[in-house]
């Protein structure tokens, strides 16, 4: 099993779409880093490494990089994960991907 | 004495019902074949796969111990919080789309595969068997400790009645029957936490919702100054024991390594597509992040109440708190007037002598001007007679407790099943397997696990910390790594993966051992200290992370190109619409 034949699955019934499935790759990538960025602020940047200049400044009654990295990192992370599927859900309708909308779609075990 | 029993019975009457309610679930979604088995027929709806994530995720440490560890070190329990939820966002952005793309059932079958080598499969089932391992068997001493506090049974006779209650589960449902169990058990697990967390918040700051009393009161405050006046440093005080770099070292590696834990990952097999697993990610993280913004905001309030009704108080005070008495006789809680005022202070350092590394409360530390010793514990544990809740409060945190473990613990076991039964029996012993060997081998293989896993409960390893500390390790050196460059690098090849694997699991393995040798073998001294500057045991994993990926891709390009089919697979993985190519070669094969 350790040389799987996938020669057998790529012939796509998406053929006629192939030179539109590069573009899609690029835009899912992109999207990937720029929110992987914010990931990388929020958490890491405001919770860890400048989390004593911002602590210089008050939020209600904390200071605002031990907000960061007690409440405020968590909320973004979950904004995040949200955001990246409905961006993906509609990626994927633009490049006629979604399989919930393909009338015939491709086989699936099960 | 009648508010006592008003609970244990209440704890009965609460721990039964949950656990029919789970053994309903269990025996109405019970299954017979192999991909309801491992892989619920891959017919989770993304939010009921969401939940059962996180209460897979959410094991008895996050529950009781959590909150209490955050309290004691304030700013750096920041550690847990941003590490044990930024991996999701790893996970829903580079790890779950493709791998239930790929299909299957386990992450040695992608490992397997897609570097086209038996050896990386081998090297994949014993990581992801010494990390559920190590993970489950701290669940079952969590499930025996929560038995013996709440029912009053001896811990081990709690770790039996917790191992036979996963065992059935887990043989008799399989993944399908521990996932629709999982659900429930979130459900309680989340009330039995929100509800008394919400009850001190409103007690201590009159907002009920804990994460808005957290940012706009003055708790925060009144907190760090009562700190400094007792001698300790400010409680929302940066790297008070760890360097910045270590944090942001630890911190990533329970991110990676979250990302990397076969147990999160394989639930991202069940759901029915593509882009369920994508949502389903947010909603296990958001269930989640319920818990895990709760938990700082108690860490505060629990510490305010404590220093703020036991330090200063008289002797006669102190005895009328019932929540004291209570916690007192189970050993979490004691108090010793050291200096004969009458009157009891808290002071930095332990109240009390260690003999072998261990509190010895029957001793009093004459060098410190501590006067309490209060276990991590109680924070979250002693919260509802703290805030004056009813009886039934309590022992919903009991049922809370129960299912925080038991809900971690099945699907653990689940993963080690899967690794023997799947990964060894099936793809390397026996491929000519039917259907029922194979769920039957798989059970056979859950009861198996729920013994060692016992065993271990009733006699922890002395340095379980240690051994966590290298199951994230391991996982953010090796499965992390090899999985994002099999999907977002298609120039990756075997020999690249294997070498990666090999340097970034050896320099972590050599790393903890070392430092942490007088724990693991009981050496006089660590082998050496922390020389990697100074980054600690828990955040090397980072290191071997990196490393791992700048090995694989370096040996990746100085060797041949993996086979035009692997390329193709990845090309695969990489379009949600595409058949699976692993769906369509079992299809074959069965």
């Amino acid at each position: 099993m350790a040389n799987p034949r996938s020669e057998t699955s790529t012939p796509s019934p998406n053929d006629k779409h192939r030179h539109l499935l590069d573009p899609y790759w690029r835009a899912n990538q992109r999207l990937i880093w720029t929110l992987l960025a914010i990931w990388a602020l929020v958490s890491l940047g405001a919770g860890i490494l400048f989390v004593r200049q911002l602590n210089a400044i008050q939020l209600g009654g904390l200071p605002l990089g031990f907000f960061f990295a007690q409440q405020g990192s968590i909320y973004v992370f979950v904004l995040l994960i949200f955001f990246y599927a409905w961006r993906m859900d509609r990626l994927d309708h633009k490049f006629r991907l979604d399989v919930d909308a393909d009338p015939t779609p491709p086989p699936q075990a099960h | 004495m009648t508010d006592l029993s008003a609970v244990q019975v209440w704890t009965y009457v609460l721990v039964t019902v949950t656990f029919m309610f789970y053994l309903y679930i269990g025996w109405w979604a019970r299954v017979r074949e192999s991909s309801g088995f491992y892989v619920a027929g891959r017919g989770v709806p993304a939010i009921a796969n969401g939940a059962a994530t996180a209460a897979d995720w959410m094991s008895a440490a996050s529950f009781i111990s959590m909150a209490g560890l955050i309290s004691v070190m304030g700013y750096d329990g920041s550690i847990y919080l941003m590490g044990w939820t930024g991996g999701y966002v790893l996970l829903a952005l580079l790890l779950a789309p493709y791998l239930r793309k790929f299909g299957k059932y386990t992450v040695p079958d992608f490992v397997g595969d897609r570097y086209y080598s038996d050896t990386a499969r081998v090297v994949a089932v014993i990581a992801a068997l010494f990390i559920s391992m190590t993970y489950v068997a701290g669940q079952m001493r969590g499930v025996g400790i929560v038995f013996s506090r709440f029912l009053e049974v001896p811990i081990n006779v709690g770790v039996v009645i917790g191992m036979v209650i996963v065992a059935f589960f887990a043989v008799l449902g399989g993944m399908k029957g521990i996932t629709w169990t999982q659900v429930a058990q979130y459900g309680v697990l989340i009330l039995a936490f929100l509800i008394p967390s919400s009850a001190l918040a409103l007690k201590l700051t009159g907002q009920p919702i804990p994460q808005l009393a957290f940012v706009f009161s003055d708790l925060t405050e009144k907190l760090n100054q009562i700190q400094v006046d007792l001698g300790f440093k400010e409680y929302t005080e940066p790297f008070r024991d760890k360097s910045l770099l270590d944090v942001l070292c630890i911190t990533v590696a329970l991110m990676v390594g979250t990302a990397g834990l076969p147990h999160v990952i394989v639930r991202f097999y069940t759901v029915p597509n593509v882009r369920a697993a994508r949502w389903s990610a947010g909603w296990a993280l958001l269930f989640i992040a319920l818990l895990y913004t709760t938990a700082p905001a108690l860490a505060t309030f629990a510490r305010y109440n404590l220093l703020a009704s036991l330090n200063g108080k008289t002797i006669e005070e102190i005895e009328q708190l019932e929540w004291v008495a209570s916690w007192e006789k189970t050993q979490l809680l004691k108090y010793v007037d050291k200096n004969g005022d009458g009157r009891i202070q808290i002071a930095p350092g332990d109240a009390f002598l260690r003999t072998d590394g261990d509190l010895n409360l029957a001793q009093p530390n004459p060098a410190t001007a501590n006067e309490v010793y209060f276990s991590a514990d109680i924070i979250v544990l002693s919260t509802p007679e703290v805030a004056r809740l009813p009886a039934w409060v309590i022992a919903l945190v009991a049922a809370g407790g129960l299912a925080a473990a038991l809900s971690t613990a099945s699907g653990l076991l689940l993963v080690i099943s899967s690794s023997i039964a799947h990964d060894i029996y099936y793809r390397l012993i026996r491929p000519t397997a039917s259907e029922g060997q194979r769920v039957m081998v798989g059970r056979i293989c859950v009861v198996l696990a729920v013994i060692v896993a016992g065993y271990f409960g009733i006699n922890p390893m002395g340095f379980v910390a240690q051994v966590v500390a290298f199951a994230f390790g391991l996982a953010a050196a090796s499965f992390f790594p090899i999985i994002i460059l099999g999907i977002f690098d298609s120039r990756t090849n075997r020999t690249g993966a294997i070498w990666g694997m090999i340097v970034g699991l050896s320099f972590v393995v050599i790393y903890i051992t070392g430092t942490q040798a007088h724990k693991i073998f009981g050496t006089d001294q660590p082998w050496f200290g922390n020389w990697f500057f100074g980054i600690s045991a828990e955040g090397i994993g980072a290191v071997g992370m990196v490393l791992n990926v700048v090995v694989t891709l370096v040996v990746s390009r100085l060797t041949a190109a993996p086979p035009r089919a692997i390329r193709e697979m990845v090309e695969s993985i990489r379009h949600p619409d595409h058949p699976a190519p692993a769906l369509i070669l079992d299809e074959e094969s069965e």
